[in-house]
């Protein structure tokens, strides 16, 4: 019987009529059915015969993760959002996907772990949106890791995910922090370094300091970047070299640091500038704009160039204005407070210009007195910033209960259409007048006709952010009303159809957190 | 008051026929749009509020399982049925009251007749043949024109046999070569005469031997393997007068003869306790459900298929997972492992244990007996204990914890199963194939209460 497999298929590639298997006789046609006998036999021995292969390298099998694994409500709910996918929302029912980061914030926030059958699919989604990696990676623990270093599909998990997890354990040993520091990657690096600065600023700061010089521009930019957190005047030294930086972008973001740190001789220098631009005269504050960005402006992280359709001299004002601190204008208005410097006419229409650079600075220097100042009163009919600043950024300094407090009043007078920023930075969930300011806005913008997609932010962000207690009292609005006198046609029964998503998701995300054993808040 | 076993939540949820029904039963299963709901013996029953102003009824017995809706809705079962399990599934205490209890509504006139109609059509099958199963004509077929229909197709697929044996010599004398440029046409024209010839199951393959050549790789080894397989079994047609019985009827089973399931079942069954150790779908022109069963016990494994049109869900669900009490027909087989479900009653006496497995070695010896048996066999169920799967360059591994041997796992990167393992041991059940395991259903070694899972990637 005929030669061994390889010689088979070889024949039967090329056929009988040119090259026959060894021990296969007759004519073509007869060797050709010889060649499938042989090979019938052939196939079976193979198939059967089948002895085990050498097992490869087995992957190190994984430390076992403490935490309780969530309970089976909550973990059936979990896998009905992974598998829903990426179905978008339609008619009155809730989107599960939308509601899955504040299930993985509060899974977090009640220390489980996730059945190990269900990472794969968290992984895949993680992959897709960032905005769930941080909790969705703390959520999956280290068996996620262990399957990240599998699949470089997962890659971004080892980025984020051994930056919570190793840059920890590094950050407690000063040995580990050096390796890590030096061999790790570009991400965990970031991740070190923005822990260390929670914990010890001074020593990352050494520790950047240690290889600043060898960094790329790129990544010089984000360690620079990191020190952001835990600012102090003890980086001062640092920030003002960094003000020579080969990178401009290194180098303005120096500045900005600097700016940020009130005592520091950039904003010192920043100051001087800015008291000569703006002066107080008999009818009000006087602007006088710079005529030329000098070499030792530029230094100091003035961008020579303006944006297309912006005066150069107003771009350099609003800079050298924004990166003094604001403690320099009291003392030039003659112990004005905030409020009362805002309120001072501003001549030749530069207005604009400075409220906006103020707003900037109470911003970078986390200024709440200003940012009070700057936001006004919410009821004011277009507040001072409401056309130049922005809002939003003003509130995020503020305490959370003050700013929902703010919000709320805001939307009582002048509805929802200039407020999706605004509640976007309100804590979640909702406080109650806020929450309330928001559904009787909702309420009032059925009543006057229009219809409910003008407003789906709003309603998106509601969905997310409104305390679940909320929802009998928009429960109420779903009932079906009767057309508004002017309202576009149908409006109701979309309104209707709207609120009663609205109260579906609500009750789905009580639920929700019920499952993972939180009691309403 | 009796006391009843109540399926769980997951087991009710892997009845869904998809993804949608799930979500969708999930969301109804709260007590708002149900009335009239109760629970008796193995029937549960209820009105749901649909958009109409007459509610559906909607009733399950749970020996089958059986569904009956009147909503309009063709997945199988519905939303509704889904959703009066699940609030069946929430426990004696839970909205849906055992009859007999204080607040549980007796069984209503539709709900009995429903019952009643199954358990007479249940009698009269003979055998018992699953509820589901349409009822048989009347009346026995004159066994004389049976014969002569019999007769008359052997003779067909004996030509059919007989030309493809001619053209699978042809395509060798010209050699495979030429197939991967020629593409399948000539193929899908030889797999249409075998269409012709009644033999479905060689047209079957034959398509499969065009697609061949566009998997790259070492594609003219498979070629020839299932060349010479087609040859093989062409030819024990041919010859059938001279081989054993068993052998005659694994050749006819995988030439295209069907049994009949309530012939089988009319003849000699196995009773016993069976496990369902996985549930997995393949779609092409229909789909076709596979569920492998495990009697611990007895050490059988068997294959119940379910089949359903495009695009529908077979009707036939059984959650991995449950225990089934059924009687079974396997076909008659050289290698007995397909099987027709006859009477059968889910029970949740889950095991809690750990079916018993083997180690790799004696599961590819298996294996090979079983092949020696039946050449075409494509899928062998083994259960194998404390393996581990290892990630490799080109394909993952499955490795015995303690010893060096190890085999190719089939199909996409199996993550769910190495999810689940972590680098440790783990049970798993998988299907040896010729192209490797294919990971079916694991076991997770951290779980202090082991369930099944499903790890089909």
């Amino acid at each position: 019987m005929g030669g061994t497999w390889d010689d088979l298929v070889g024949s039967a590639l090329l056929g009988t009529e040119r090259r026959r298997p060894t021990g296969v006789v007759g004519d073509a046609q007869e060797a050709a059915v010889g060649l499938l006998d042989a090979a019938a036999v052939g196939v079976v021995r193979r198939r059967a015969g089948l002895r085990p292969g050498v097992a490869g390298e087995r992957p190190k099998p994984v430390a076992p993760d403490p935490r309780p694994e969530v309970p089976d409500a909550a973990r059936r709910r979990l896998e009905m959002m992974l598998t829903e996918g990426g179905r978008g929302r339609q008619g009155s029912a809730p989107s599960l996907l939308e509601l899955l980061p504040q299930w993985l914030a509060a899974a977090r926030r009640r220390g489980f772990a996730l059945p190990p059958a269900l990472l794969p699919a968290l992984l895949d989604t993680a992959r897709a949106r960032t905005d769930l990696r941080a909790d969705a990676l703390a959520v999956a623990g280290p068996r996620a890791l262990w399957l990240a270093e599998l699949n470089p599909e997962w890659k971004f998990a080892l980025r984020a995910g051994s930056g919570a997890v190793s840059t920890a354990a590094a950050a407690e040993d000063a040995a580990a922090r050096e390796r890590l520091w030096e061999e790790g990657l570009f991400a965990e690096r970031v991740a070190l370094l923005t822990r260390l600065r929670q914990s010890d600023p001074a020593g990352a700061l050494a520790l950047l300091r240690s290889t600043w010089r060898a960094e790329r521009a790129e990544d010089r930019l984000m360690f620079v970047d990191a020190l952001r957190t835990g600012l102090s005047p003890a980086d001062e030294p640092f920030l003002e070299e960094s003000l020579a930086d080969r990178s401009r972008n290194v180098r303005s973001t120096a500045a900005e640091l600097l700016s940020a740190l009130p005592s520091s001789a950039l904003a010192a220098r920043m100051a001087a500038r800015a008291r000569t631009c703006v002066s107080l005269g008999a009818d009000g504050i006087t602007v006088e704009a710079p005529y030329e960005c000098d070499a030792a402006m530029e230094r100091d992280g003035v961008a020579p160039q303006p944006p297309s359709g912006r005066g150069e001299r107003s771009w350099w004002m609003g800079q050298l204005v924004d990166a003094a601190p604001l403690s320099v204008w009291p003392g030039r208005f003659r112990g004005r407070t905030p409020e009362q410097i805002i309120a001072l006419p501003v001549l030749d229409e530069w207005q604009p210009d400075l409220h906006a650079a103020w707003c900037r600075a109470a911003v970078r220097q986390r200024d709440r007195g200003w940012a009070r100042a700057l936001l006004g009163a919410p009821s004011a009919r277009g507040g001072p910033v409401a056309a130049i600043g922005d809002p939003a950024k003003l509130l995020a300094i503020l305490p959370a209960g003050e700013r929902a407090d703010w919000v709320a009043e805001f939307v009582a007078v002048h509805g929802l259409s200039e407020a999706f920023q605004m509640l976007g930075v309100c804590a979640v969930p909702w406080s109650g007048p806020l929450g309330r300011a928001v559904v009787d806005a909702l309420d009032i913008a059925r009543d006057g006709g229009s219809y409910p997609w003008s407003f789906s932010g709003v309603m998106g962000l509601a969905e997310r952010c409104l305390d679940p207690a909320a929802a009998d009292q928009v429960g109420v609005l779903s009932a079906a009303a009767e057309e508004a006198p002017n309202g576009s046609p149908g409006a109701s029964a979309y309104w209707s159809e709207a609120f009663q998503r609205l109260t579906g998701t609500l009750r789905l995300r009580a639920l929700m957190l019920t499952e993972l054993g939180e009691t309403a808040p | 008051m009796e006391t009843e076993t109540r399926w769980t939540v997951d087991q009710v949820l892997a009845l869904a026929p998809d993804a949608a029904s799930r979500t969708a039963g999930a969301k109804l299963a709260q007590p708002a749009p149900w009335s009239g709901t109760g629970a008796a013996g193995t029937a549960v029953w209820g009105l749901c509020k649909g958009s109409g102003s007459k509610p559906y009824q909607t009733a399950v017995d749970t020996r089958g399982p059986a569904y009956r809706c009147t909503c309009p809705s063709r997945k199988f079962p519905c939303k509704h049925a889904l959703a009066l399990l699940l609030l069946w599934a929430g426990g004696a205490d839970g909205p849906i009251a055992a009859a007999g209890a204080a607040g549980a509504s007796a069984e209503p006139e539709w709900v009995e007749q429903w019952t009643a109609a199954r358990r007479k059509k249940e009698e009269s099958g003979a055998g018992g043949a699953a509820g589901a199963d349409a009822p048989r004509a009347a009346g026995p077929a004159d066994p004389g024109a049976a014969r002569k229909r019999a007769d008359r197709r052997a003779v067909r697929v004996e030509g059919g046999a007989a030309e493809l044996e001619q053209r699978l010599a042809d395509l060798l004398r010209g050699g495979l070569a030429g197939a991967d440029t020629a593409g399948h046409k000539a193929f899908d024209e030889t797999a249409a005469r075998m269409v012709d010839a009644q033999a479905p199951g060689l047209a079957a393959r034959v398509r499969e031997l065009g697609a061949i050549p566009a998997t790259g790789g070492d594609w003219p080894s498979r070629m020839l393997e299932e060349t010479a397989l087609l040859h093989l079994l062409a030819r024990g047609f041919l010859g059938r007068e001279g081989l054993p019985e068993p052998l005659v009827d694994t050749v006819r089973a995988r030439i295209g003869f069907t049994v009949d399931s309530a012939d089988l079942l009319a003849g000699p069954t196995v009773h016993g306790q069976w496990l369902v150790l996985a549930q997995y779908d393949t779609t092409d022109d229909l789909t076709t459900r596979r569920i492998w069963l495990h009697d611990a016990a007895a050490g059988r494994f068997a294959l119940v298929l379910s089949f359903g049109a495009a695009g529908r869900a077979p009707q036939l669900a059984l959650p991995v997972g449950l225990v089934v009490e059924a009687e079974l027909a396997y076909h008659p087989s050289a290698v007995p492992l397909r099987a027709a479900l006859g009477a059968h009653r889910a029970s949740v006496e889950a095991p809690g244990t750990i079916p018993p497995g083997t180690a790799i070695g004696p599961a590819l010896d298996a294996y090979g007996a079983a092949l020696a048996d039946d050449p075409w066999l494509d899928a062998w169920p083994v259960l194998l204990t404390d393996v581990v799967p290892v990630p490799g360059p080109d394909r993952w591994q499955l490795a015995d914890v303690a010893g060096p041997d190890a085999v190719p796992l089939t199909g996409p990167a199996p993550w769910r199963l190495a999810a689940l393992s972590g680098g440790h041991p783990l049970t798993l059940f998988a299907e040896l194939t010729p192209t490797g395991a294919r990971p079916l259903t694991a076991w997770s070694p951290s779980s202090p209460a082991p369930a099944p899972t499903p790890v089909l990637a």
